[in-house]
């Protein structure tokens, strides 16, 4: 009898016998993510969701990403098969207005050089050592696009999509506190004041209803690899600007987005197990990544600059670090930056415009990314 | 394929090729703007 209640206790203590510094130290990691999630409001619905899943991962002995276990489950039905990104794709093209980009049709070259970083950063982790394929997965931490990172790795690097997708949405969150010093450090007082005038709307409706069947056409036909991902995005901006079906806009804006981000972000949450999370190797990611982001500002500003060359003085070199994926949070950083050098300056749909460039170029970069990488026989 | 080779690769052919298809993207952005031009009536109906 005595045995039998010494068996049951020993099995009521099994976790914790069980429990890893490894699985101490991710909790801890989790509770960080947490508190940035609800404590300071840094992208809380992506956040909030990674870091539970973070703990649950590791807790011992509760085979959650085990076979069978629910967490797995979610994670080989929507990020391994890569339909959770592309969910969300639709959903951003739901929520997206062009009409600034097609406004000024120029900026959209802004959306192309805010994605350098992923190239140079490529290039960077292979010196490091790191194999091609994780390279490309590193790489594409510049895209600042979590669904577009994800949609990557999980093809050429499935092991380190729990550091791709953490650095990620937490640099793309910390974009109001990386980007302006750089903007700062590159571009002159005189720069950073001039004026770009106001938007006025002339964007026909047609036009922008024509607009996600060009890119879509147009890209797919460049780089086929990435169509998925271009098609999604183009297909919920279709949905919006033609009108017609307001449900399923709304559905794809709200409660398909909600859930899908929810499943996506425990899914990458519940990859971080300390045992195998815990390595050199993940904080060399992390610190590619946030060179990634820096990088694409970097490059972003200097096309900046050359715009500001080419166009006589009229483009502010500011806008040029909008050029990155983070809407539209890398446009708001552009605005104040500029108006703490001008106050009567209003850089904001000027930004946006590049702000959505830089939205469809991540996703081109990508797709021209695959592409050539299927050509170079390095599929995923 | 080595390394060098195919991170230059990656390097000039991504970045080139990213430029160059948004470049293309920003014209026929340009031609989209002159084949639907805006008409106030048009797209504000009272």
């Amino acid at each position: 009898m005595l045995e039998a209640i010494g068996t049951g206790l020993q099995g009521l203590a099994s976790g914790l016998l069980h429990l890893h510094w490894s699985n101490l130290v991710m909790m801890g990691v989790g509770c960080v993510l947490l508190y940035l999630g609800v404590g300071k409001d840094f992208e809380p619905l992506l956040l909030v969701p990674i870091g539970f899943g973070a703990i649950l991962v590791n807790i011992p002995l509760a085979g959650l990403m085990e076979e069978g276990g629910f967490l797995r489950h979610i994670y080989e039905f929507g990020v391994l098969t890569e339909l959770f990104p592309l969910l969300i794709f639709v959903g951003i093209g739901a929520m997206t207005d062009f009409g600034p980009l097609l406004e000024n049709p120029k900026i959209f070259l802004l959306g192309a050089a805010g994605q350098f970083g992923i190239f140079l950063t490529l290039g960077l982790a292979l010196a490091l050592g790191f194999t091609q394929k994780e390279a490309v997965a590193i790489g594409v931490i510049g895209a600042c696009d979590g669904p577009t990172a994800i949609y990557v790795t999980s093809q050429y690097a499935p092991h380190l999509l729990g550091s791709v997708s953490v650095a990620a949405y937490s640099y793309m969150s910390l974009v109001p506190l990386l980007q302006p010093p750089i903007m700062r450090w590159l571009t002159t007082s005189e720069e950073r004041k001039i004026n770009m005038g106001v938007v006025t709307t002339s964007v026909s409706k047609r036009a922008k209803i024509v607009f996600p069947l060009v890119v879509t056409v147009v890209g797919g036909l460049i780089a086929p690899k990435g169509l998925p991902l271009l098609g999604t995005i183009m297909l919920g901006n279709f949905m919006k600007e033609c009108g017609v079906v307001g449900r399923l806009t709304r559905a794809a804006e709200n409660e398909i987005a909600n859930i899908v981000t929810l499943l996506l972000a425990i899914s990458i949450g519940a990859t971080m197990d300390g045992r195998i999370f815990l390595t050199p190797q993940t904080l060399i990611v992390l610190a590619l990544g946030f060179l990634a982001i820096c990088l694409d500002t970097v490059c972003g500003v200097l096309f900046g600059k050359l715009m500001k060359v080419a166009t006589g003085g009229k483009v502010n070199p500011l806008i040029g670090a909008a050029g990155i994926s983070a809407y539209p949070m890398a446009a708001r950083v552009v605005q104040a930056e500029g108006q703490k050098h001008n106050p009567t300056n209003y850089l904001l749909m000027h930004a946006v415009g590049a702000n959505t460039g830089g939205q469809v170029g991540s996703v081109m970069a990508a797709a021209v990314m695959l592409s050539v990488l299927k050509g170079m026989g390095l599929g995923g | 394929m080595d390394n060098w080779s195919f991170g230059v690769t990656m390097v000039v052919v991504g970045m080139g090729g990213t430029l160059a298809t948004l470049a293309l993207l920003s014209i026929l952005m340009g031609l989209l703007k002159k084949v639907f031009p805006y008409r106030r009536e048009q797209d504000n109906p009272k």
